[in-house]
């Protein structure tokens, strides 16, 4: 698909959580409807600075903290939305789901289609993803399938404070319910360092990034490397890694799930002809199935060889031997990526 | 009691000490020998130890995020728990869960990082209690930012309508992370809570161990006699950040002083040299729990890691075929809870 993006001429570097911010700001201040609410979002900034720096542009009726009641503000956000404002609700981790999903996946998701497109929802949910930093299975999942999954919601995953800026302009201006899934190690925390992709030039204009659009981070000719989230940044390393074997990796960085892209994907494909999917989610049932899935459906002729990497269906363990076992490293990447390569 | 508290506070901050090595210069959460978040309790040792103290073996608790204290006075394998935070192979859970998801079947315990969610699993405990007619009791301990979560509503009403053998626990600490209370809930105790669905409500307004004590004495009396439950909410304090490396900007100093004033372990100690305890006698115990935490840290970090295929197992008790990816284990493992 064609890229209608400005270009990142601006010198300005900022961290992934500083972009989605200014997005958020300047939204606050151009409609009145849109306001933040969520667990420590206010005096603290969001624990994984999501908000940092909104309470000193907004008060606390705009940027707002709320009780450790997931299914009460989340719905809540819901019916405001139902109300024509425009919330963004954050759900502290992604784990949290499971004490709100009714308000996730019967409302916010369904109203639309059940009230015959009466209805609409135009929120947003933002919440933190991903693990690597040891915090076992109740904090450390991505979750990116199992919202894709579910009907009625737009799903956004950030790699670039570039994009990180430029989808959540166009997540808060959505008539639709979006769910903004931030990963936390990508974030440019203190405490929590970044590896050197997501920190990007970023315009101070705002700008869109229209969903369904993935973009090709990395152009290559013989292995199409597909992903998301913090996992870009380690197949890009992969990348650079490969091309000192003369293997050429496109890394495709799908951005958005639901729409999903599979035209870019399918055009790398019948370049390359080797798959790799990557994802840091759960590999049964998720994104590599069905990424896989839509390219064998769409152009199973091209492909020569496939193979995916992701968190083997286990849930998140906390001893660092073995979260690195189950996390995809750049390591393993590199490893399929040269299986496919030479398979075919 | 006070051996608990000693113990609790000791333990702490030796694990304090551990968790930040290998984390400066800039704080790194991921770094060190403990990674993943750390909550302490300290200063909220007299709400563990008070209670704890009602309890026997058979007697279920669970505990939230920041459970050291509690597990400790509830009798939890002190060297395995601290086996399982430096996420050792001989850990309580073998290196999967970590400080927040101690499981200890043995003395009946649990935790969970989800807020309020260990409420409806101590229900379930006095259920069963109930169901098969003995006189063990459930405690839940939650904080007072937890109060406000349908987890916990619904399991008051559960456990009232069904006149079940549980004491809630509140620990009020006045800060739920960076959210003071009165800017999240509606009433000024949560011991109001009980009101709504008629249960006995209780609370211990200073982080008074001896009031604790009285306080749980009873209500563990009541469940343990078939009177159903009980809500305590007890006043503790938060003497550090939330979790370690939280800045904790958002907090008065004055409010950090004042919490580091009340420190409910020299008001036990000042009771027992008021009730004729010696100064030697507090010392001993002081020492035991000193000696007690050193060797359970030692042993702890002389245990090996697991090795990284242990990642594939016990995702179930009794695995299908096929779903491991390592070779299917010759050991049969217990359907039970309890190996
Ligand atoms: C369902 C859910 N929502 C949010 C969180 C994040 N969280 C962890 S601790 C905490 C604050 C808890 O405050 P409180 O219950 O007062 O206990 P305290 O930490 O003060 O002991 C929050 C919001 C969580 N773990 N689970």
């Amino acid at each position: 698909m064609a890229q209608q993006e400005p270009e990142q001429e601006s010198g300005r570097m900022l961290t992934m959580s500083r972009a989605m911010v200014e997005a958020i700001a300047h939204e606050m201040h151009e409609n009145e409807e849109v306001f933040y609410m969520g667990e420590d979002v206010a005096d603290y900034g969001g624990i994984f600075d999501s908000t940092d720096g909104l309470l000193d542009e907004f008060d606390h009726d705009r940027i707002m903290d709320v009780p450790i009641s997931e299914t009460a503000y989340l719905g809540a956000a819901v019916g405001a939305a139902q109300e024509g404002m425009r919330p963004i609700a954050e759900l502290m981790f992604v784990d949290f789901f499971g004490v709100c999903m009714d308000q996730i996946y019967n409302q916010m998701a369904k109203n639309t289609y059940m009230s015959g497109g009466s209805v609409n929802v135009p929120m947003v949910l933002t919440t933190a993803v991903g693990g690597t930093y040891n915090d076992a299975a109740q904090h450390s999942q991505t979750l990116y399938g199992t919202f894709a999954h579910l009907p009625g919601m737009k799903v956004v995953v950030p790699s670039t404070a570039y994009d990180a800026k430029g989808l959540m302009h166009n997540a808060i201006r959505d008539d639709d319910p979006v769910v903004y899934l931030f990963h936390k190690r990508l974030m440019g925390i203190g405490w929590m360092p970044a590896p050197d992709g997501p920190k990007t030039a970023v315009p101070e204009d705002d700008y869109t990034i229209p969903f369904g659009n993935a973009d090709i981070k990395r152009k290559g000719d013989d292995v199409t490397v597909v992903t998301l989230g913090l996992h870009v940044h380690r197949a890009l390393e992969a990348a650079d890694s490969l091309a000192d074997d003369d293997i050429e990796t496109e890394v495709i960085d799908l951005r958005t799930l639901v729409p999903l892209d599979t035209e870019t994907v399918q055009e790398s494909v019948e370049k390359t002809g080797r798959l790799v999917v990557v994802d840091e989610d759960y590999r049964s049932f998720g994104v590599t199935g069905e990424i896989i899935a839509s390219v064998a459906e769409g152009s199973l002729d091209d492909l020569d060889a496939v193979e995916r990497v992701a968190v083997p269906d286990v849930p998140l363990p906390y001893a660092r031997p073995l979260e690195n076992e189950v996390i995809p490293g750049t390591d393993d990447i590199i490893e399929t990526v040269q299986n496919v390569h030479s398979n075919s | 009691m006070f051996d608990d508290m000693v113990t609790a506070r000791n333990y702490e901050e030796r694990l304090q000490e551990e968790y930040l090595e290998g984390k400066q210069p800039a704080f790194d959460i991921s770094a060190g020998p403990i990674p993943g978040e750390l909550h302490l309790a300290a200063g909220h040792e007299a709400s563990g130890a008070g209670v704890c103290q009602h309890l026997r073996e058979d007697d279920t608790v669970t505990a939230p995020h920041r459970p050291h204290h509690v597990a400790i006075a509830k009798g939890v394998d002190l060297k395995r728990m601290t086996a399982e935070i430096f996420g050792r192979q001989a850990g309580l859970c073998k290196g999967k869960g970590g400080h927040m998801h101690l499981f200890d079947p043995d003395v009946k315990f649990a935790c969970s990082g989800i807020i309020a969610e260990g409420c409806p699993p101590a229900v379930g405990a006095g259920l069963a209690a109930k169901k098969r007619n003995t006189d063990s009791v459930a405690v839940a301990f939650l904080g007072e930012g937890a109060i406000d979560q349908g987890a916990f509503l619904e399991s008051l009403n559960l456990a009232s309508v069904q006149n079940l053998p549980v004491v809630f626990v509140i620990e009020d600490n006045d800060w739920a992370i960076s959210m003071p209370k009165e800017r999240v809930t509606d009433v000024e105790n949560g011991s109001q809570r009980a009101d709504g669905f008629d249960l006995p409500g209780v609370r211990v307004d200073s982080d008074d161990a001896i009031a604790i004590y009285e306080t749980a004495k009873k209500a563990v009396g009541r469940a343990r006699d078939g009177n159903g439950p009980t809500l305590i909410e007890v006043q503790v304090h938060r003497r550090m950040g939330h979790f370690m490396g939280d800045p904790e900007s958002y907090r008065p100093e004055t409010d950090t002083e004042a919490a580091q004033q009340r420190d409910s372990i020299e008001r036990l100690a000042s009771d027992l040299r008021a009730h004729g305890v010696d100064e030697e006698e507090i010392e001993e115990i002081r020492d035991n729990a000193h000696d007690r935490v050193e060797e359970a840290i030692e042993w702890a970090k002389d245990q090996p890691e697991p090795e990284p295929e242990e990642a594939y197992e016990d995702v179930f008790s009794n695995p299908p075929s096929g779903v491991t990816d390592t070779e299917p284990s010759i050991e049969i493992r217990p359907s039970g809870g309890d190996d």
